[in-house]
């Protein structure tokens, strides 16, 4: 790995530093909507369901077209945020935002099944025992649902990490802001010579997608062995 | 003491329930699908009644009318699950301080060593509840509940999914709740042995509607008996008082005015007041004192009333000096002994038939009416 050159390590810095910021920050978003949608009956539910899901059927060109027309410097949004001092556009934080988006179908997907596999009868359980309804959620439902918010996070990361249709049309390909490793690997390979740059991302791209799956595997491993029987 | 007249419809089955409890153990009791857990979780506050009001002590619990509701946390009202519903993410130890930290300082009055030392769950405090077996569990359960220093404990079928050895050794436990924490326990169950032996107030409920209430004397000899599907579940629940033991053959001797019954074991030591349950089909009736049999136990007395229906006839036996036995025989033999209300009879009773791991030493309490 020695021989990346430092443009190479600007895009994995980048695409790392993306990623990670993408994933926390839409965390506790992930985990209320999952929550909310394997818990609550409220009008709309299916509407939401559908928005959080329709960037994974979606063209990601698509996702970034409306991004940029949302967002962007331009967008309905982008002026308002501008004037708060928030800059999405050709920044690296808006591809932060549109591999926030992309990855959320993922993440609620993952969360939203391992609330719905928790024994209700634990909350009522902890209910009876004393416990208000928000402190059943930190107390019982969140801890139980930690293998699988694990997992939902993990899978945002790495769809983050991959992320390049929405990314590239919302924020385009600026080396150093937002050139991330998918966008920097397809620069690469529309230039002469570029072929062995795009082959070293390609090498860290895998490397890294096969340590999250580890990562998600292991947790699920230590989930089944820690609650295996709840009765 | 729990007060409640309430209804509630869920589903097609609609629940129509009112009754209070006394001191001790109040035994729900009922064939399932009578309404029993519903009523627990109604008085928990799980479920919300369409009608009616709960009362505990001095505090309303739930009044419809008045549109007041107490959630089931403020309630402080613990429960005990048919299944243990340990929280598998903490430690036997977490699980046994979780309810007991939210309840008020002032009113942590049960001691967290004394109840683990009852249930002697002392050695699994570090353990996780997917490494305990089925009967451990629910002692863990049982200790959870109880060190929230509830006003009112809950027991939903604890013993359904344990089996009879388990259950053997749980039922002294509760019983030593009852008198050690006095806490006051309503106890679903549909076991006639289990209800017979702890409760001293007994509610019986029957596709949602109370059909009737009293001591174990009084209600459980009448529940069934009348047909072949129904004779296996009638028994007669008689207070008698222990008289000594035989040590040479390891008997112990309950003394009733009508007669004596051996039990099996040095089971009571003398003088206790000794609760036994005797199934109708294990009751043989004779008109002459028997001789040359093997039958050891006989209670006198005179035929009270007869439900003769197909091959059955049910006897009542009002027995001397006081109390009830039933006794489950064909119709055939009942006719050919000429036996009528009013005859004097002798009732045989097996002391192998008895089990004396359900017997029970009379707790004390205000509902004790028999002998």
């Amino acid at each position: 790995m020695s021989d990346l050159t430092p443009a190479e390590w600007t895009a994995i810095l980048l695409s790392l530093r993306i990623a990670t910021a993408a994933t926390i920050a839409s965390l506790p978003f992930g985990i209320l909507v999952a929550y909310a949608l394997a818990r609550w009956h409220f009008p709309g539910k299916m509407l939401l369901n559908g928005a959080v899901h329709l960037p994974l059927v979606m063209p990601p060109v698509v996702t970034g077209f409306l991004l940029l027309s949302l967002l962007g410097r331009r967008g309905l949004l982008g002026d308002y945020l501008a004037d708060i001092g928030i800059v999405l556009s050709f920044r690296w934080t808006g591809a932060a935002v549109a591999c926030a988006v992309m990855g959320f179908p993922l993440m609620v997907r993952a969360m939203r099944l391992s609330f719905e596999s928790i024994d209700r009868h634990l909350e009522k359980a902890a209910r009876t025992l004393g416990a208000n309804p928000v402190w059943v959620f930190f107390l019982v439902t969140l801890p139980l649902a930690i293998p699988g918010i694990a997992v939902g996070a993990i899978l945002c990361f790495g769809k983050a990490l991959g992320e390049f249709g929405a990314t590239i049309t919302f924020v385009s390909n600026i080396p150093g802001e937002t050139q991330t490793i998918a966008s920097a690997i397809y620069t690469y390979t529309q230039i002469p010579g570029g072929d062995a740059s795009a082959m070293r991302l390609t090498a860290v791209s895998i490397a890294i997608s096969l340590v999250a799956l580890l990562a998600s595997e292991i947790v699920q491993q230590w989930a089944e062995k820690r609650f295996a029987s709840s009765g | 003491m729990i007060e409640l007249d309430v209804s509630l419809k869920a589903g097609t089955f609609k629940l129509d329930v009112a009754f209070q409890n006394g001191d001790g153990i109040t035994a729900l009791f009922g064939h399932s699908g009578s309404g029993k857990s519903l009523t627990l979780s109604l008085i928990a506050g799980l479920m919300r009644p369409d009608r009616g009001t709960i009362r505990l002590d001095e505090h309303v619990l739930a009044d419809v009318e008045h549109r007041i509701f107490v959630a089931p946390h403020r309630r402080r009202i613990g429960v005990v699950f048919q299944d243990s519903y340990l929280f598998p993410h903490m430690t036997v130890g977490q699980n046994l301080r979780f309810g007991r930290w939210f309840a008020p300082r002032e009113e942590r009055t049960i001691s967290f060593d004394a109840v683990v030392d009852t249930l002697g769950i002392g050695a699994l405090l570090p353990r996780h509840p997917a490494k305990l077996s089925g009967g451990e569990r629910q002692r863990v359960a049982i200790g959870r509940a109880l060190l929230c220093c509830p006003r009112l404990l809950l027991f939903d079928e604890p013993f359904a999914a344990l089996d009879m050895e388990r259950k053997l050794e749980i039922l002294p436990l509760i019983e030593q709740l009852r008198d050690e924490f006095a806490v006051p326990i309503v106890y679903v169950s549909h076991a006639i042995e289990e209800v017979a032996r702890l409760a001293n107030w007994i509610v019986v409920l029957e596709a949602g509607r109370v059909k009737t209430s009293g001591s174990p004397a009084e209600v459980l000899g009448l529940i069934g008996g009348e047909t072949a599907d129904t004779r296996f579940g009638r028994v007669s629940v008689l207070t008698m008082k222990a008289g000594g033991v035989n040590r040479e053959y390891d008997l112990t001797r309950l003394i009733h005015p009508s007669g004596t019954i051996w039990l099996a074991g040095q089971k009571w030591p003398a003088g206790k007041q000794v609760r036994v349950v005797i199934k109708a089909t294990d009751v043989v009736l004779s008109v002459l004192p028997p001789r040359e049999l093997s039958v050891r136990s006989s209670l006198s007395g005179q035929i009270g009333s007869v439900v003769s229906e197909g091959q059955l006839a049910l006897v009542e036996i009002d027995l001397d000096g006081g109390g009830r036995l039933s006794a489950s025989i064909t119709r055939h033999a009942f006719d050919e002994l000429r036996l009528a209300p009013g005859a004097r009879v002798i009732a045989l009773i097996k002391t192998c038939a008895i089990d004396e791991r359900y017997t029970a030493v009379t707790p004390s309490g205000p509902y004790i009416h028999d002998c």
